[in-house]
């Protein structure tokens, strides 16, 4: 692959009268006559794949750019086409997009919003991205989401699942695959109900930001819902690496469940920790005590090790599913890397196909074009089912898998298993949802 | 009154973990008068000695089984440890299973011989240099450091188990005439609580009761006299800077099984370990020790539910809160020697 | 000339050349070529450039005049940034009465934060000024929520109140930060030849607020309040003993530096409307000491130059990966191309942190005096072999 391909200035050059200055009145880099902006010239269109390469979450960025790489490699007709075959529209041809080459760039997020920003800027500005996507906290998420609308750029959400970026932050311009905290707490209570039984007294360690609040919020509405108490939530730092302090009371509270609203390196040491007063093994109010992590992700079990066995938990996708979409998907990914992907990674992947067949299907890169093509579309075959991209907020709905820490792991990616796939009626929630409220989708801005 | 007694023993297990890494950040920091800021890197290089250690003695061949899949539907490769071909079975894994502890004698020459080289090939350099320039020098090493265990180790963190006899928990309150089940507190915490007593105790009695320990006191207390007296200071300092290194590294090697460690473990550290040892007042190793415990339990009072639900939010500051309130009424922290670091 | 000697006026002149002609300097390569890559010559980026600028010019105020070590100061930016984003939400999208509010908050947090923590000198000096801005930073992030955002940090939205001005523009998008109309994202495109250079408002408007930083910071370094505060650094003890009260003289600095913060925080504020917590993080704290010893403590210039070289390394390093150097090395053999590939891809991409690491240990190790000195080396080897020509090359010269 020669340089050129990754920024469309290449092409500039040649319309570009040598030597003679030329002035346009643009607004961040817009071709002026296109209508929107970065439309791509030439013959390749360039995505800016925007994750965490430095700092706690850096391996889960590059299981997403492993995904996104090999998603721009099936676009380009290269490879055995992955989920391309099993995707229900069959817009795509494996020659590109609307016959362009796609091309990409990449940044780190960092996780933190601001350098987030900034990467995915220098990708509008200077490399001319038609579309960023990518992200592994909702913070970022939400960052950039607000940046692309402003910009008039479309993003495509990676891992983020909070409740507000498809609820009180949502926008026009963005669009997320991955599920979120309500669907992990509507498709995880009744399951919890189901093995633990409906009288159950919950304990919350709450990482004290806005994620960890929405989810601490979304499963308890629904585990009370169904009959459970709450007898405490406890916020803890987000800084916290040693959460002996917060776990020590958990055992005196009269709790006989506790709820770990944790992420990454957070849940890995809570988790730890909590193995290791030993509460797995105690009996509390006559019943067996038990530990429940809301969201799982692959490279967070395989860090807590054994302590997740037996666990319950939700992922937006496995790659133990048996459909024809997840098949292709984990061998194709499985042949180039040598190890099955994660959730985030297939999360990344479809995301782009996604934005790839929207963009053939609408017949144009515009950013209005491609939001109006995914609004209320319905697909299949990309591993979650049957999926809806609902226009109201901009957020898919699909089957939720309810998962698992397996007790007699085969190898070692083979760490969670599937205890129940939660059909997709019953996460489905109102548009207008109180959770969600509070947002303003707005009008599609196609920058320019 | 039990949740009080759960949270000293919970200050007293954090308050270890700090006293060592600030024992061993005042050995370089209040006696050599640098600012080390690759402390918290050797303390994750410690915890990364064990790491090394768990995935050498499990370091296996591969023999195909064709009874078994892998997740892409090939004949799985079955892994053996090859101390488990050597040993049996059973005293191979029971060696792997004592990882952690046999990585204690694996990482005191490797972090003494870390140390031995930082000073001799790039902190002697600095000791004549502004503090400044230390920061700057030294955040480079552990920059370095950092992203070199990261490039082999990756930014996951990695389980390191203790051996199976010191998981779980002891019922502490039993012992004492509490319910059972109230007081209860994993073994390997007390188990590193234990340990970190005894090296403080070492390196206290080394520092006490040797001649090299006693030039050394001499020489952090003036070392231009010293050195008039015909004694080469200068070596020693290079062996204080090895032990300093060892302490921090140890207290990584045994933090391994509380926290899975991961590459920037040591930067979390970082911070921290400055204030203590700020807090504790610079140049004194009791000081160090003392405040590390001091913030240790403070900090584990400060996430009690009913102090949380009085002020919201106390648990986000109260090291920073304590060791404010400690610098304005003791103007050199705890125990801190007049004209150390104050220009 | 404005009250300055002549080689700082030729100083002054020499920054504000390069500021104004920063999207050519900074963008020598033609937008094709392979070289691309390394081009900084794009809006976000030069704007970064100026204001870590003014961060590390207010910093240097503090550090480089007195010796006081603030390990706290990334606070006072990020109360900067929030004060303007409260103002674009509450009060107008022009980014004057927005930048203004961020310096005198920064001010005011500095006056307080400055008065408890210079009754501490030394490393407890630069504990305490750690320890106020961590609180800020744990309290930002999570119970100051409602102000602050918290992780997502402080943003605009279609339903901020307002008072002068819309809450949403006509075609429903939120209304863009402006300087009288001007606003601050659009952006002339010069292509020239196989070259695109890009002439933004934004920078220009914070590259005018640089220039006023510098020349006030020169005017500071040259007046008798700055011997003052060089004296502080000197020797305090014997000024103490003179029975002089040095106090004062360095809380001026400290607010001073703060608004420096203050107003940096403001114009990233400005530059994009959001907020967030983690620009309190003592990493960012560390960052502004970083720049600041590694283009040289002390000097006029360095500052701006070792703010210029982290920010570079960020946010140019960090984007090149595995496919772009394939198509570097594309020439050599499949062997020796995935060999160099395999050597570059430690020091770029996800390894940027690595080649930063190595560069802040290079320069501090052999060029004690930051990369100024080297540019002073430098200019002396220029000079000696253009014949000794005295005061010939005295291009970006610091002025200490």
């Amino acid at each position: 692959m020669s340089n050129t391909n990754f920024t469309r200035r290449g092409v500039l050059k040649t319309g570009a009268v040598a030597g003679a200055g030329l002035a346009l009145p643009t607004y961040l880099s817009a071709a002026s006559h296109s209508g929107y902006t970065n439309a791509p010239q030439g013959s390749t269109v360039t995505l800016g794949f925007n994750v965490p390469q430095t700092g706690p979450y850096a391996d889960e960025g590059m299981d997403e750019l492993r995904a996104y790489e090999l998603a721009v490699e099936h676009l380009n007709g290269e490879g055995d086409g992955g989920m391309m075959s099993t995707f229900s529209s069959k817009a795509l041809q494996g020659n590109g997009v609307l016959g362009k080459k796609v091309a990409y760039v990449t940044g780190d997020t960092q996780t933190k919003s601001d350098a987030a920003r900034a990467s995915a800027k220098s990708m509008i500005e200077k490399d001319g991205a038609i579309m960023i996507s990518g992200g592994s906290s909702s913070g970022v998420a939400v960052a950039v989401q607000g940046l692309c609308q402003e910009a008039g750029i479309i993003f495509m959400a990676g891992l983020t699942h909070s409740n507000d970026t498809t609820g009180k932050d949502k926008k026009a311009n963005g669009f997320r695959h991955f599920f979120n905290a309500y669907m992990s707490g509507a498709a995880l209570a009744p399951v919890l109900a189901k093995q633990y039984g409906p009288d159950r007294k919950a304990y919350h360690l709450t990482a004290d930001y806005t994620w960890g609040w929405t989810q601490q919020e979304s499963i308890q509405a629904a585990t009370e819902a169904l009959g459970w108490q709450t007898v405490n939530n406890v916020l803890t730092p987000l800084a916290q690496t040693d959460f002996s302090s917060y776990i020590a009371p958990v055992l005196n509270s009269g709790a006989d469940v506790l709820v770990l609203n944790h992420y990454g390196g957070n849940m890995v040491n809570s988790l730890t920790n909590a193995v290791q007063f030993g509460l797995r093994d105690k009996m509390v109010n006559g019943k067996q005590f038990e530990i429940v992590v809301p969201l799982y992700s692959e490279l967070m079990a395989k860090g807590a090790g054994p302590n997740i066995k037996g666990i319950l938990g939700s992922t937006n996708w496995s790659w133990t599913l048996q459909d024809e979409g997840t098949k292709a998907f984990v061998k194709s990914f499985g042949t180039k890397y040598g190890f099955p992907p994660s959730n985030a990674a297939q999360t990344c992947y479809a995301q782009t196909m996604l934005y790839a067949d929207a963009a053939a299907r609408a017949g144009s890169f515009n950013p209005c074009a491609i939001a109006e093509a995914l609004e209320g579309f319905e697909f299949d075959g990309l591993g979650n089912g049957p999926t809806l991209y609902r226009a109201d907020d901009h957020q898919c709905f699909k089957d939720v898998l309810v998962m698992k820490g397996k007790e007699d792991p085969a190898n070692e990616h083979d760490l969670l298993e599937i205890v129940e796939v939660t059909p997709r009626a019953q996460v489905e929630y109102a548009p207008d949802h109180p959770m969600f409220a509070g947002g303003n989708l707005g009008t599609c801005n196609p920058g320019a | 009154m039990d949740a009080i007694i759960l949270q000293i023993l919970n200050g007293l297990d954090k308050g270890s973990a700090y006293a060592l890494i600030a024992l061993g950040l005042t050995l370089i920091f209040g006696t050599l008068g640098v600012v080390n800021f690759a402390h918290g890197a050797l303390f994750m290089l410690g915890a990364f000695c064990a790491v090394t250690l768990n995935k050498l003695l499990s370091f296996s061949f591969e023999t195909i089984d064709p009874t078994k899949t892998d997740f892409l539907g090939n004949p799985a490769k079955v892994k053996t440890a090859y101390v488990e071909s050597w040993f049996g079975p059973d005293v191979g894994a029971a060696i792997i299973d004592w990882s952690v502890p046999l990585a204690i004698l694996f990482s005191i020459p490797i972090m003494v011989g870390i140390g031995y080289v930082m000073e001799r090939g790039l902190i002697k350099h600095f000791y004549k240099r502004e503090h400044a320039d230390q920061i700057l020098v030294t955040f480079g090493l552990a920059i370095v450091i950092q992203e070199l265990v990261k490039h082999y180790y990756g930014a996951n963190p990695i389980q390191t188990p203790a051996p199976s006899a010191f998981r779980g928990s002891l019922d502490f309150g039993a012992m004492f005439g509490f319910d059972p089940n109230v007081i209860i507190y994993p073994y390997w915490r007390l188990v590193y609580f234990a340990f970190a007593a005894v090296v403080i105790g070492a390196v206290f009695a080394f520092l006490r009761f040797t001649t090299f320990g006693m030039v050394v006191r001499a020489g952090m207390a003036d070392r231009e006299t010293v050195g008039l007296l015909g004694i080469n200071i200068d070596k020693r300092f290079t062996i204080m800077f090895g032990i300093a290194a060892a302490v921090a590294g140890l207290a990584g090697v045994m933090y391994a099984p509380i926290n899975s460690p991961n590459y920037h473990m040591g930067m979390d550290f970082l911070v921290l370990s400055f204030v203590v040892v700020v807090v504790g007042g610079m140049g004194s190793l009791p000081g160090a020790v003392a405040a590390g415990f001091l913030l240790g339990i403070l900090e584990s009072f400060a996430s009690m539910n009913e102090v949380k639900s009085l002020l919201p939010g106390i648990d986000q500051i109260i090291i920073y809160l304590v060791a404010i309130i400690i610098l304005l009424t003791r103007p050199r922290g705890l125990l801190g020697r007049k004209g150390v670091m104050e220009e | 000339m404005l009250g300055l000697h002549s080689k700082d006026f030729k100083t002054l002149v020499i920054v504000a050349v390069l500021t104004m002609l920063a999207p050519f300097i900074l963008n020598p390569f033609p937008s094709g070529s392979a070289m691309a890559q390394f081009n900084a010559g794009y809006p976000d980026l030069m704007q970064r450039f100026v204001i870590f600028g003014i961060f590390a010019i207010g910093f240097n105020i503090l550090f480089g005049l007195t010796g006081y070590l603030s390990f706290g100061h990334a606070a006072f930016l990020g109360v900067g940034s929030y004060s303007a984003v409260w103002m674009f939400k509450l009060l107008s999208m022009n980014v004057i009465p927005g930048i203004i509010l961020s310096v005198i908050v920064a001010g005011i947090f500095a006056l307080i934060i400055g008065f408890i923590s210079l009754r501490r000198t030394g490393i407890y000096f630069s504990i305490l000024t750690l320890a106020f801005a961590q609180m800020s930073f744990n309290l930002a992030y999570s119970v100051l929520t409602p102000i602050t955002n918290g992780e997502t940090g402080l943003q605009l939205t279609l339903n901020d109140p307002r008072i002068l001005g819309v809450s949403a523009t006509e075609s429903g998008g939120i209304p863009v930060t402006n300087f009288f109309g001007a606003e601050m994202r659009s952006t002339y495109e010069l292509v020239v030849g196989g070259w695109d250079f890009q002439f933004n408002t934004g920078y220009y408007f914070c590259a005018m607020m640089l220039l006023l930083a510098f020349y006030l910071s020169i005017r500071i370094f040259r007046s008798p309040f700055g011997l003052m505060l060089r004296a502080i650094k000197a020797n305090k003890t014997r000024l103490n003993y003179t029975g002089l009260n040095t106090r004062p003289y360095a809380l001026a600095a400290f607010v001073i530096s703060g608004m420096y913060a203050g107003l940096a925080g403001g114009l990233l504020a400005s530059m994009d409307p959001l907020a967030g917590a983690e620009r309190m993080q003592w990493t960012a704290s560390g960052e502004v000491v970083l720049m600041t010893i590694l283009g040289g403590a002390g000097t006029l210039i360095g500052p701006v130059v070792g703010a210029g070289f982290i920010k570079y390394f960020e946010n140019i390093f960090s984007k090149i990966n595995d496919s772009v150097l394939h198509g570097w090395f594309d020439f050599l053999p499949q062997g020796m191309e995935n060999a160099a590939v395999w050597v570059t891809e430690h020091f770029v991409g996800p390894g940027w942190h690595l080649t930063l690491g190595l560069l802040f240990m290079l320069v501090v190790t052999f060029l004690p005096g930051g990369l100024v000195e080297g540019g002073q080396r430098l200019a002396r080897l220029f000079r000696r072999k253009s014949g000794d020509k005295p005061d010939a090359a005295s291009q970006s010269k610091p002025a200490e």
